[in-house]
């Protein structure tokens, strides 16, 4: 047959061809579409979980990126070029983490990449940040004993959060006996080592500290919730410091409520409840609870009720609340473009050297400052919580204060210090003068 | 001179007028002390709780207790104090004088956990000789904890009056702890109060007396020590039977947990992976049955439980049998694909409800009857954990009636035990395939009605149960309700009583150890099915 119609060879052809050519040609055009546009505009990467066990906490400040880029955007851009933001969802899962990471920098060539939640998936996007050479701004309190020259930390180290938090306690409260609960992972891990050795500094006794560990998403609360109460029964005055990650709260503030434990018996002090995690339970019976951040919604000043209407009117809900680690994007973003602006390039590099120095307005009626040492300076406060879902602030540090990459109250790293200024070294010890090499 | 004279003659009229006219404001240290808390200081507002509840004032107790429950509202530009009534009228908190209305400038006084000590304390005195039984107990017990000097006298003259026998009891309490703690108070009169205290017994009377100090008689610090150490073994036994009562309760969630799945797996043999998601769905219902009468029927709310289960038992229901029908009758002996397929659907039906309700918490209230605990001996028992014990329990003995007496009950036990010879007797076998692991999954839903009273209502909730769920049927025996029920209840306990020693983490572990440890010598659990049954 010397001829073939044209309906003979596509009918030759199998479906699974057919789809995959149809996928080829889509991915193609995709990819032109993408190229084109990344000639007038600037790339930011948003490298956040928007499904799995960590996108109750992370889907909120995918929303903050793209409401900043947004604002930001409405008012020109930056350099003349209008900001794109390319999401992308690491699912909760560690290792895809360092995929989409290597992907947003590698394949859409991102200017700056926004993201991160938990510790383990900031440590496992490290490797690939250091080798393409790229910037990650983070926005969540975390353990510390860390300085890297790709990343820039906009939450709170131990000592902005975890250490005022526990002076408050041992001035106002004439706390005595400590309990220390969290989660069993690296942060509540590293902050509880500080905090008792900072106890300890304090004299408080061996005996007087109580340490508690619990698994993810511990529901049975009924055991730890009594022995607190046995032990706070030793006729001094205790207190709890909760490192218990976000959804655990929840049903440990349940009990904690059943079992009639008031805040004025024995208060508890959390790192990791903020207004969202509230959003989730009956506040009523745990009115005088306490938390430290550097950010409450209820904080009256004209800069935080201008961002609360703002994104209350981007996300179109009237009721969406704002917390601490998104404050934290606001001043990184603000710096960055700052930074950008400066040296009039997205260049990593120059914008990792512009960057400490820059400053830029926080929600709280401060002006936050990078530092050598790529943390930034922070207000403290504690606050009280309401029976509405918010925080009513009790006190707060005269100032602003400086974040320290390494505690000074462990033996391991006192003498450590991060500078990427003068040494450009992220663990120069201070009393060698010599420098550790990687800044983690 | 005379210029001079009559400027002083002037400015004492003048303050004369001015004392005249500011009179009727700062009349007394009681006025004083309430326009005190229109400051917004804390110190400020301590000083004048003490004041006005030592004022003997009629004001005092209305103005402490709208304190104490946010509705006393200050104004700070005139400084004027009202107090807000339960029935939304409002007087003025200086003069008593009812106002029509409190201005918008004003909000409610704020207070913190000192100022909240304070304030129970200064009710504490003021409500012991109230009228109503439940304030009286309240004030002696939080006169025991303050232990104010100040509340001895007030205590003594209610003591007298007191009929009720648990009131009296609470304020010989409170009376012995002021005593004991009280510097000129004597020998024998503080060796009483240890004997008070020491009848008390719980962990209150163990804080109050390991807080006596040093500075006592040697008499006293010996019979508080001895008293010390007999509270504490006592102790140690209730803290066995409380061990033994988290077991119970922890149990009885697992068990929760589980009743859907030993149908759809141990009954049916499909490894489902979803099960997890049934539950949250049932959750999920609770939530917008909660939403419903919270918006239209408020006062239903405490109902909102009962209506939510037999929906949550449908909606699960439904989409577990829609689950059968499109994808796990096609997979019916092949585990591994109906292990993929499950996996894969309960991920799909995670997202669907992070899509739908957003990937946040959802706030699930507890009715009345499940918030708060009670005391039994030494022991609290809290009234949600209760409750979800006897539910379980009752789900459990339905769900046996069922298959034990019900002609569907009796079809399904055929199909599974001899799916062939089921369906020569006339038996629709695929229809009753849907309606078993319909069954199963409506029971997750309900189980899910009763995990949101005690877990975060969020897309994951199912996820965390799952485990624990296959966990329960395979150490109980796969096909056996008993052996479930046998199962939860031991994995509980001996949960509850390995956590004290080793810890939430490690006793986790060892629970996980000893359950493989267990298998390799019984493989098919606790309870296993003989017979010819067993291979069909």
């Amino acid at each position: 047959m010397p001829t073939k119609s044209i309906h003979d060879i596509a009918a030759s052809f199998s479906r699974r061809g057919v789809l995959a050519a149809t996928a080829g040609l889509m991915l193609g055009l995709a990819s032109i579409s993408g190229a084109k546009a990344a000639d007038d505009t600037i790339k930011v990467g948003v490298l956040h979980s928007l499904s799995g066990t960590m996108a109750i906490s992370e889907t909120t400040l995918k929303d903050t990126i793209l409401f900043l880029i947004d604002e930001q955007n409405k008012k020109g851009g930056v350099l003349g070029k209008k900001l794109e933001a390319v999401v992308v969802d690491p699912a909760s899962n560690w290792p895809l983490f360092a995929e989409k990471a290597r992907e947003l920098i590698t394949k859409d060539k991102v200017s700056v990449v926004f993201g991160c939640w938990t510790s383990v998936s900031r440590k496992s996007v490290l490797p690939v940040f250091k080798e393409l050479n790229n910037i990650l701004f983070y926005p969540v309190q975390y353990e510390g004993e860390e300085s890297e020259r790709n990343v820039f930390y906009t939450g709170a180290a131990p000592n902005q959060q975890a250490i005022p938090a526990v002076d408050y306690l041992m001035k106002e409260e004439k706390v005595k006996r400590w309990v220390l609960a969290g989660t069993d992972y690296v942060y509540p891990r590293t902050t509880n080592k500080i905090l008792e050795a900072y106890l300890k500094s304090k004299g408080v006794a061996q005996e007087d500290i109580m340490i508690n560990y619990t698994p993810f998403g511990h529901s049975d609360w009924q055991t730890i919730v009594a022995d607190i109460k046995k032990f706070g029964s030793a006729g001094k005055k205790t207190a709890v410091v909760s490192t218990i990650n976000g959804d655990a709260n929840v049903p440990f503030y349940k009990e904690l409520g059943n079992q009639g434990i008031k805040a004025k018996d024995i208060p508890v002090v959390a790192f990791s409840v903020g207004e969202e995690e509230l959003a989730g339970i009956d506040t009523k019976p745990l009115v005088g609870h306490l938390a430290a951040w550097n950010y409450f919604e209820s904080i009256k000043t004209p800069a935080n009720e201008k961002f609360i209407k703002d994104w209350q009117a981007y996300t179109k809900n009237p009721k969406r609340t704002t917390n601490d680690p998104m404050e934290a994007h606001v001043i990184g973003f603000n710096m960055w473009i700052k930074a950008v602006e400066k040296v009039k390039s997205t260049d990593p590099d120059k914008v990792i050297d512009a960057l400490p120095g820059i400053e830029a307005p926080n929600l709280t009626g401060g002006v936050s400052k990078m530092l050598p040492n790529h943390h930034i300076t922070k207000p403290v406060f504690i606050g009280e919580i309401k029976g509405n879902g918010q925080f009513d602030v009790v006190w707060k540090t005269p100032g602003l204060v400086a974040g320290d990459a390494w505690s000074k109250e462990l033996d391991g790293s006192k003498d450590l210090i991060g500078d990427w200024v003068g040494k450009k070294c992220g663990n120069f010890n201070t009393k060698t003068n010599k420098c550790l090499g990687s800044g983690s | 001179m005379l210029s001079n004279l009559s400027a002083r003659l002037c400015s004492f009229v003048l303050s004369l007028f001015l004392i005249a006219f500011a009179l009727p404001a700062f009349a007394g240290p009681f006025e004083d002390a309430v326009a005190k808390f229109a400051n917004d200081d804390y110190s400020d507002t301590e000083e004048a709780i003490g004041t006005v509840a030592s004022s003997g004032n009629k004001l005092a107790f209305p103005i402490i207790s709208a304190l104490q429950d946010g509705r006393l509202m200050a104004d700070p530009d005139s400084k004027k104090v009202y107090v807000t009534g339960t029935d939304g009228k409002s007087i003025d908190a200086a003069t008593g004088e009812a106002v029509a209305s409190v201005p918008d400038s004003a909000s409610a006084v704020r207070l913190n956990n000192r100022l909240r000590r304070s304030v129970d304390a200064a009710l504490g005195s003021l409500t012991l000789q109230s009228p109503d039984l439940g304030a009286r107990l309240q004030a002696a017990q939080s006169v025991f904890k303050s232990r104010e000097e100040t509340a001895l006298e007030p205590v003594e003259s209610a003591l007298a009056k007191e009929t009720n026998k648990s009131v009296k009891t609470a304020l010989g309490e409170a009376r012995a702890a002021i005593l004991l703690f009280k510097s000129d108070a004597t020998e024998v009169q503080k060796l009483e109060a240890v004997a008070t205290i020491k009848a008390r017994g719980d962990q209150d009377a163990l804080a109050l007396l390991s807080d006596i100090g040093t500075d006592q008689p040697a008499s006293v610090t010996k019979a508080a020590a001895s008293a010390i150490g007999s509270i504490q073994s006592s102790l140690a036994v209730w803290s066995t039977v409380q061990n033994a009562w988290y077991g119970l309760s922890l149990g009885s969630v697992l068990l929760l947990a589980a009743i859907g799945l030993a149908i759809t797996f141990g009954v049916m043999g499909v490894i489902n992976m979803a099960h997890g998601e049934m539950v949250m769905i049932g959750a999920y219902t609770t939530f917008v049955v909660q939403e419903v009468i919270r918006t239209r029927y408020p006062a239903l709310f405490d109902y909102s439980l009962l209506i939510a289960v037999p929906l949550a038992f449908l909606v699960a229901g439904a989409i577990g049998m829609l689950i059968e029908r499109s994808i796990i009758r096609f997979l019916y002996g092949r585990p591994l694909e109906t292990l993929l397929a499950t996996w894969g659907l309960s991920l799909v039906l995670q997202q669907a409800v992070r899509t739908m309700f957003g990937p946040t918490n959802r706030e699930v209230g507890n009715p009345s009857w499940m918030s708060g605990a009670f005391e039994l001996g030494q022991i609290t028992i809290t009234y949600n954990r209760l409750w979800i014990l006897c539910f379980t329990l009752a789900v459990f003995a339905i769900l046996l009636a069922m298959l034990r007496y019900s002609a569907i009950g009796l079809e399904m036990r055929a199909v599974t035990q001899n799916r062939r010879m089921a369906a020569s007797m006339g038996i629709a076998t695929s229809r009753v395939d849907a309606l078993t692991f319909g069954l199963g999954s409506g029971i997750a839903g309900i189980a899910g009605v009763a995990l949101s009273q005690i877990d975060n209502v969020s897309p994951n909730l199912g996820q965390s149960y799952i485990i624990d769920s296959f966990m329960v049927v395979v150490f109980g025996g796969v096909g056996n309700l008993w052996g479930t029920l046998v199962g939860a209840f031991t994995l509980g306990i001996a949960n509850k009583f390995l956590e004290p020693v080793a810890g939430a983490v490690l006793g986790k572990i060892a629970i996980l150890v000893l359950i493989i440890l267990f298998i390799q010598k019984r493989p098919r659990g606790l309870f296993a099915l003989k017979g010819r049954a067993v291979e069909a």
